[in-house]
C-alpha cells in the first residue's frame, strides 16, 4: 500500500481546534484562579478575562455547530462500539510492540473508536455542563424583590460545584489528549496534521483523495 | 462603484459611532461630578443673627436665650419637644414585642449601662437644661438647649454633672449672635464622646472627625468636600434622619449612601451587582478608628479597686485608660478591621427587666437581624463591643447600678465603690427586683460602621473577601462565595485524578520509549 499526503483537516476545522484548545486552556487557567487554587492575574482580572474568554468560546461553539451540521462532519463523532477493544488493546499492548494502528485513518473516518466515544462525551456532556453551569454562574440572580420568583437561584453552590467538576474533566481530557497526540505514525505526525491539515495516510482508494462533499454520508463511515 | 458605497457606508457608521460616543460624554456628567458640584457650593446664610436687636440684650441664663429664640421661631419648640433628641425615646416596632418606646431612657448598653438614676451626669448630652431624677424631661420650652446644636462660635460648652446646663461663665450674647446650621463640632461634641470618652462607643465617630483629613473620611475631610453631618443627616421639623441600631429597631428613616450615590454607582457591572447583597460600607470602610483608638472591651467586674482608699487610673502608651476604679478594665484598638454581619434594617433589644434565657452565653444587647436568604439583608461592617456587666443570677436580669451621685453615702458606685448598695439603689430607681446576689456576664453590642469612608483607591479589593485564606467574610458561612468556598470532595477527587493520570502517562511513555529502543536494537541486529 502506498502512502500519500492527504488533506485531512480543513481550514475552519484547524482554526476551530486551535482556538478551542487555547480558550479551554485559558478558561481553565483563569477559572482555577477564581476557584482559589492559585493566584496569578489577581482575582478581579481573572474574572474579567474569564468572562471575555467565555463569550469567545460560546461564539466559537456556535460557529462549530453550524459547520459540523452543514458539512455533515458531525457524523464523524457518532460513537461506535466496533473496534473499541482493539483500540484499547493497541494502547495497552500493541503500542509497545510497534504494532500497527488497529483502525485506518481516512478523510471520512479520521477518528478512532475511542476518540469518537471521548469526543462525543465531551460534546454531549462535559462542554454542555461547563457552558450551562458557566452561564448560570454569570447570570444567576440573587433573590430580588420584584422579579420572577421561579428564576431566582437561592444558592450558587451547586452551580459552582458542577462548573468545577466540568473543569476538572476538561483538564483531564486536555492532559490525556496532549499525550495521545504523540501516538501517531510518528511522535509529531498528528501535531503536524493539525497544524498543516495534511497527513501521510495509506492510499487506499485514490478516487476519494479529492474531497467531495457528496460522498460524505453515513454509509461511508464505519 | 460598489466599493465606494461600502467605504462610504463604513465611514458613515464610524462617524455616527464617534459622534454618539463623544456627545454622550459631554452631556452626561457622572453622579460624582454632580455631587461634587452640588456640595462645593456653600450656601450663604439667609439671615445674620448678630443684627437682631433681641439678641443684643444682656443674657444672664441660657433659658433667657431660648426665650429670645422663641420670640421669632415661635413654632419650633413644639417640633423640638417631639424629637428623639429631646425625648430620648421613640416609638418602635420590635419583633416579638410589638410597639414600644425605646431609647436611652430604657435601654441597657455595654458602656455606662443605662441612664436611669444617673440622669444628672448623662444629661450633659441632652438637648435640654436638666432632666429630673425620674428621667422626665421638663415641659417648659425655655429648657430647650438651642445653642448646643446651633452655636457657630464654637465656644458653647455644657457643664459636667449639671443636668445639661452649660458652663455659667459663657458669653451667651456672642453665642446667640453666632447661631446657624449645625456644624460637625455641634454634633460631635456629644456623638464623638458617647460612652464617657472620645470614640468609646462608635469607633467610626471620634474627635478626629471635627477636622478630618482625606485619609480619615473622604466626605468630611476639611481639605476635601468638607461635608457637615447635616448634609447627609437631613432634618425635617427638627427630626434628624439616620439612626444607630444601639437604640433603633425598624427599617425606616435610615441614612444611606445610595441617597446620593444611587444603587449602581460603579462603572463595572460586576461591582454594581454586589450592591444587592453587600452594603457600600463593607468595601468602602476597610478599617475604622483610624485616628484614635476605640474601646473594644469593657470589664465592669474589675471596677472598684482602690489605692490607699482612693480611686485610680492606668493608661496605655497612647493615653487610653486601661483601668479606671470607677469603670473597670478596658481594651482599646486602633485601625480596626470590622466584623461583618447580615443586616436587614431591623433589630431587637435587651430592655431593662428582660429575663436572660441563657446566662452562660454572651448576651447580645442589640441583635441585628438578617441572613443570606433574606431578600432585604445586606452584609454590613460592624464594631462588636464586648463587655462584662453585673447581673442578678437569681432573677436573671441585668443590673442597672446607680453610678452617679453628688456625694458619698447615696449608694452611687462612682462614690462608694460598693456593688451591693449601687445595685440595690439602681434597681430601686428603675423599679426592678434585686435578689442581693451579683454576678458578671459577657454582653455584646453591634455598632454598624458608616463613617470614615476611604478614598476609591483605598477601598477593599476583590481578594479581601474572595480568597480561601483570611477572607474578611470567613465568618459568614450561609452562602457559597467564589474564591473562598469549594467542595473538598470535588477538589480532592480532582487533584488525585490528575496526579494519577500524570503518573499513568509517565509510566506509559517510559515503557513506550524502552520498548521502542528494544525493537530498534532487534531490528538492527
Amino acid at each position: 500500500m502506498s502512502k500519500k499526503q492527504v488533506y485531512i483537516y480543513k481550514g475552519f476545522e484547524r482554526f476551530w481546534h486551535w482556538m478551542q484548545s487555547t480558550l479551554i486552556f485559558f478558561l481553565a487557567f483563569t477559572g482555577f484562579e477564581i476557584h482559589g487554587t492559585y493566584t496569578f492575574f489577581g482575582f478581579r482580572d481573572a474574572v474579567r478575562y474569564h468572562n471575555v474568554a467565555t463569550y469567545m468560546f460560546i461564539g466559537l461553539i456556535v460557529f462549530a455547530i453550524f459547520w459540523h451540521l452543514t458539512t455533515g462532519e458531525y457524523k464523524q463523532y457518532i460513537p461506535t462500539l466496533k473496534n473499541i477493544k482493539a483500540q484499547l488493546n493497541y494502547y495497552i499492548f500493541g503500542i509497545f510492540r510497534n504494532a500497527p494502528h488497529p483502525t485506518k485513518k481516512t478523510v471520512l473516518s479520521k477518528l478512532n473508536p475511542l476518540q469518537k466515544l471521548t469526543y462525543f462525551g465531551l460534546k454531549i456532556l462535559v462542554i454542555p455542563l461547563s457552558v450551562t453551569s458557566g452561564l448560570l454562574y454569570m447570570f444567576y440572580r440573587y433573590p430580588s424583590k420584584h422579579g420572577v420568583e421561579a428564576i431566582n437561584i437561592q444558592t450558587l453552590q451547586f452551580i459552582a460545584i458542577f462548573h468545577t467538576i466540568a473543569a476538572i474533566l476538561l483538564v483531564t481530557f486536555l492532559i490525556t489528549h496532549l499525550y495521545l497526540l504523540t501516538t501517531g505514525e510518528t511522535v509529531t505526525s498528528n501535531l503536524k496534521a493539525m497544524l498543516t491539515g495534511f497527513e501521510e495516510l495509506d492510499d487506499e482508494d485514490p478516487g476519494q483523495e479529492k474531497i467531495d462533499e457528496h460522498v460524505l454520508s453515513t454509509q461511508n463511515l464505519d | 462603484m460598489k466599493k465606494i458605497v461600502v467605504i462610504l457606508a463604513i465611514f458613515g457608521l464610524l462617524v455616527v459611532l464617534a459622534v454618539g460616543n463623544l456627545s454622550q460624554k459631554d452631556s452626561e456628567p457622572t453622579t460624582i461630578d454632580i455631587l461634587k458640584e452640588k456640595y462645593s457650593k456653600k450656601e450663604p446664610p439667609e439671615v445674620d443673627h448678630s443684627k437682631f436687636e433681641i439678641l443684643q440684650h444682656k443674657f444672664n441664663s441660657p433659658q433667657e436665650v431660648t426665650k429670645a429664640c422663641e420670640y421669632c421661631h415661635n413654632m419650633t419648640a413644639h417640633q423640638v419637644m417631639q424629637s428623639d433628641h429631646w425625648n430620648w425615646e421613640r416609638e418602635e416596632y420590635v419583633q416579638g414585642r410589638g410597639v414600644i418606646y425605646l431609647g436611652k431612657s430604657n435601654a441597657i448598653n455595654n458602656f455606662c449601662i443605662g441612664t436611669r438614676g444617673n440622669e444628672k451626669s448623662c444629661a450633659k448630652c441632652h438637648i435640654g437644661y436638666g432632666i429630673n431624677d425620674e428621667g422626665i424631661v421638663y415641659t417648659d420650652s425655655t429648657n430647650i438647649d438651642c445653642l448646643v446644636c446651633h452655636d457657630n462660635s464654637e465656644t458653647y460648652v455644657k457643664a459636667p454633672e449639671k443636668g445639661g446646663l452649660p458652663l455659667s461663665t459663657l458669653d451667651f450674647n456672642k453665642i446667640a449672635e453666632s447661631v446657624g446650621k449645625p456644624k460637625r463640632s455641634n454634633c460631635g461634641v456629644c456623638h464623638f464622646f458617647g460612652g464617657g470618652g472620645n470614640n468609646v462607643k462608635h469607633g467610626d465617630l471620634d474627635m478626629a472627625m471635627f477636622e478630618p483629613t482625606m485619609d480619615v473620611d473622604i466626605h468630611m475631610a476639611s481639605d476635601g468636600m468638607n461635608l457637615q453631618c447635616v448634609d447627609c443627616h437631613t432634618t425635617d421639623q427638627h427630626n434628624i434622619s439616620g439612626k444607630v441600631y444601639s437604640l433603633s429597631s425598624m427599617n425606616h428613616d435610615r441614612n444611606t449612601c445610595e441617597q446620593c450615590h444611587t444603587d449602581t454607582p460603579h462603572e463595572d457591572d460586576i461591582l454594581n451587582e454586589h450592591t444587592l447583597k453587600v452594603a457600600c460600607q463593607s468595601c468602602h470602610i476597610p478599617t475604622y478608628a483610624k485616628a484614635n483608638s476605640t474601646k473594644m472591651y469593657w470589664d465592669w467586674s474589675t471596677a472598684g479597686k482602690l489605692k490607699n482608699g482612693e480611686p485610680y487610673e492606668e493608661d496605655d502608651s497612647l493615653g487610653n485608660h486601661t483601668y479606671l476604679s470607677i469603670k473597670g478594665s478596658f481594651v482599646w484598638e486602633r485601625n480596626v478591621v470590622p466584623d461583618y454581619v447580615w443586616f436587614n434594617g431591623t433589630a431587637s433589644h435587651y430592655l431593662e427587666g428582660d429575663i436572660i434565657q441563657d446566662t452562660t452565653k454572651p448576651l447580645i444587647l442589640n441583635q441585628l437581624h438578617g441572613s443570606y436568604s433574606d431578600d432585604e439583608s445586606k452584609i454590613i461592617p460592624v464594631k462588636i463591643h464586648i463587655a462584662k456587666q453585673p447581673f442578678d443570677p437569681i432573677n436573671r436580669i441585668l443590673i442597672q447600678p446607680k453610678l452617679y451621685a453628688d456625694k458619698k453615702g447615696e449608694g452611687a458606685f462612682w462614690k462608694d465603690f460598693n456593688w451591693q448598695t449601687a445595685s440595690a439603689e439602681g434597681m430601686k430607681d428603675v423599679g426592678l427586683p434585686f435578689s442581693g446576689k451579683i454576678s458578671f456576664m459577657k454582653t455584646e453590642m453591634y455598632w454598624p460602621i458608616n463613617h470614615m469612608v476611604a478614598s476609591k483607591e483605598n477601598t477593599l479589593q476583590c481578594n479581601s473577601c474572595h480568597t480561601r485564606e483570611n477572607s474578611r467574610l470567613a465568618k459568614l458561612t450561609d452562602f457559597y462565595m467564589p474564591g473562598r468556598d469549594y467542595s473538598s470532595l470535588v477538589d480532592t477527587g480532582g487533584k488525585w485524578l490528575i496526579i494519577l493520570l500524570i503518573i499513568g502517562i509517565l509510566l506509559h511513555a517510559t515503557i513506550r520509549f524502552l520498548s521502542y529502543r528494544k525493537i530498534k536494537k532487534e531490528v538492527s541486529k
